[in-house]
C-alpha cells in the first residue's frame, strides 16, 4: 500500500506547480521581494515557512473545531506567533550563529499571508494529517519560487551564488568581467523580484493555458 | 455534546484560557533557555571585540569572517585585552566585566541628561595597542553596532559591524569581510578634527587605495545603512573623544 493516497500526494503536489501559492494564489509576495536578494537567504526563509507551516496547520486543525469563529484570526495568529517565538528562542539557546541569520526573517514569517490563507482555507477545515501535508505542499511550493528567484536576482545582480562568485570579480576584472560584462545593479532592488515572479508566471501560464482566466 | 462556539461567553473563555496557555509556554522557554542566550551573547561579544584588534580564525583570502571559537574565547579574551575601562565623566575605572556595559542604555541615559557609563578596552598583540571603542547607530530597518580598533595615531586598525535587521544582499553586507577590511588604515582625524570615515558613494576609489580620505566605498543598494554606519562612527569617536585625546598627546 502507497504511503500516501493520490489525493494525498495531491496536496503536496498541486501547489508544486498549478495551484502555486505564489505564481497562481498571489500570496505571500511581499516576503518573496524582501529577502530574494540572496540565495542563501532564500533556502533559510523556505526551510522557516516550511516548519512553521507544517506544524501550525496541524495546531490549527486540531483546535478547528473549538476556535470560536469571530475571533479565529486572531488565535491563528497567535499560533503563528508563538511558533516562530519559539523556534527563534531554541536557535538562540542552541545554534546562535543561524538564529542570526534568520532574525530578520522571524516577522516576516508572521505576517506571511501564505500561512494565514492556509489556516484560513484549509486547515479549519480538514483533519490534522491532510492538513499537515497541505502545510508542506503550500511552504515548498512557496519555497521553489523563492529559490528561483534567489537564484536569478544573486547570479544576476552580485554575480555570485550562495556568496560564491562565478563570473570572477567585478572589481579585479577577471573571468566574465574582463570582457566587459557588469553587475545589473537593479537585480538586487526588490522591485526586480516582482519582474522575475512576473516572467514565472507568464512562463507558467503560457505553458498550462488551463490556468489563464477567462475575461 | 456539542459546543455552542458562537456564544460570547464562550469566546471570552477560550480567549482567557488560549492567553493563559501560551503565556505559560513562552514564560516557561524564555526562562528555560535564558542562561543558554546569556552564555552565547557573552561569547559573541568577546569574539566581536576580538575580531576587531585582528584576533580572529580568517584566512588571509578576503573570504568570510571566522571568529575565535566559541571554546576557547574566554582565554583568548582574557589574553589579549589587557585593560577593560570604564569612563565615567571624567573618572576612569578598571572592570572586568566592563565589555558586558549595555551601550545602548548608556546612549539613552546620555539623550536623557543623566549620568553615563562607557566601556573601552586596551588590546595588545605584538607589541601593539589597540584601543577598542563599542558603537551603536541606527541602520535602516534596526540597529547596528560594532567596534572600532584604533591605535595611538587615531588610525584604524580594524572594525567590526553588525546588524539586527537590515536587508540580505543589500545592508546586510557590512558585516561582510570586503566592507570592514576597507576600513583597516583609515584615520579618524581629518586634521584635527574627529570626522570619523564616511561610507561615500561614488569616491571612485573602489578598491579603497586612498587611506587619507576618510572615506570608504558605499555598498551599492544600501545607502541608509552606509549612511547610519558613517553616523554610528562619528558619534562614538566624538563620545570618546576626551579619552582618545590623551592617548594622542603622548
Amino acid at each position: 500500500m502507497a504511503l500516501l493516497s493520490k489525493k494525498d500526494t495531491n496536496l503536496i503536489m498541486d501547489p508544486l506547480a498549478d495551484n502555486n501559492p505564489i505564481t497562481i494564489q498571489v500570496l505571500g509576495i511581499c516576503s518573496a521581494l524582501a529577502i530574494t536578494a540572496e540565495l542563501m537567504a532564500s533556502v533559510v526563509m523556505a526551510i522557516s515557512v516550511v516548519f512553521v507551516l507544517g506544524v501550525g496547520n496541524v495546531v490549527i486543525s486540531l483546535m478547528r473545531n473549538i476556535i470560536p469563529s469571530k475571533i479565529r484570526i486572531i488565535v491563528q495568529l497567535i499560533v503563528v506567533a508563538t511558533l516562530v517565538i519559539i523556534v527563534d528562542q531554541v536557535l538562540k539557546a542552541f545554534a546562535y550563529e543561524l538564529s542570526k541569520t534568520l532574525a530578520v526573517f522571524v516577522g516576516l514569517i508572521i505576517t506571511n499571508c501564505i500561512i494565514m490563507g492556509r489556516f484560513e482555507a484549509f486547515a479549519l477545515a480538514n483533519g490534522p494529517w491532510r492538513s499537515f501535508l497541505d502545510g508542506i505542499g503550500n511552504s515548498l511550493g512557496y519555497g521553489v519560487i523563492l529559490v528561483i528567484v534567489g537564484f536569478f536576482r544573486e547570479l544576476l545582480g552580485s554575480g555570485t551564488l550562495f556568496g560564491f562568485p562565478v563570473f570572477g570579480d567585478p572589481i579585479m576584472k577577471t573571468g566574465l568581467y574582463a570582457t566587459g560584462y557588469e553587475n545589473n545593479g537593479f537585480m538586487i532592488i526588490p522591485p526586480a523580484a516582482l519582474i522575475v515572479v512576473g516572467i514565472i508566471i507568464w512562463v507558467q501560464r503560457s505553458r498550462n493555458p488551463a490556468l489563464l482566466e477567462e475575461n | 455534546m456539542a459546543i455552542d462556539t458562537d456564544k460570547n461567553v464562550y469566546t471570552v473563555v477560550f480567549a482567557a484560557v488560549m492567553v493563559v496557555v501560551v503565556g505559560s509556554i513562552l514564560a516557561f522557554l524564555a526562562s528555560g533557555l535564558r542562561p543558554n542566550i546569556k552564555e552565547n551573547e557573552r561569547f559573541e561579544k568577546q569574539q566581536n571585540i576580538l575580531y576587531a584588534m585582528g584576533v580572529s580564525e580568517n584566512g588571509d583570502d578576503s573570504g568570510s569572517v571566522n571568529f575565535v571559537p566559541t571554546d576557547k574565547v574566554e582565554d583568548e579574551f582574557s589574553q589579549y585585552i589587557k585593560e577593560q575601562l570604564v569612563i565615567e565623566g571624567d573618572k576612569i575605572s578598571q572592570d572586568d566585566e566592563a565589555f558586558l556595559i549595555d551601550l545602548k542604555k548608556q546612549l539613552a541615559n546620555i539623550k536623557k541628561g543623566q549620568d553615563y557609563k562607557l566601556p573601552l578596552f586596551i588590546g595588545e598583540k605584538d607589541d601593539n595597542k589597540y584601543y577598542i571603542i563599542p558603537m551603536y547607530g541606527k541602520g535602516l530597518w534596526d540597529a547596528i553596532w560594532g567596534f572600532i580598533a584604533l591605535d595611538e595615531t587615531m588610525t584604524v586598525q580594524g572594525v567590526y559591524f553588525d546588524h539586527k535587521g537590515e536587508t540580505p544582499g543589500l545592508g546586510a553586507n557590512i558585516k561582510m569581510r570586503y566592507f570592514m577590511d576597507d576600513f583597516e588604515g583609515e584615520s579618524i582625524l581629518r586634521g584635527t578634527q574627529y570626522a570619523g570615515i564616511s561610507v561615500a558613494k561614488g569616491n571612485n576609489d573602489p578598491l579603497n587605495k586612498r587611506k587619507d580620505d576618510n572615506a570608504v566605498d558605499a555598498l551599492a543598494g544600501a545607502t541608509i545603512t552606509g549612511n547610519g554606519v558613517s553616523a554610528m562612527i562619528k558619534e562614538s569617536v566624538q563620545l570618546y573623544k576626551p579619552y582618545l585625546e590623551t592617548i594622542r598627546a603622548k
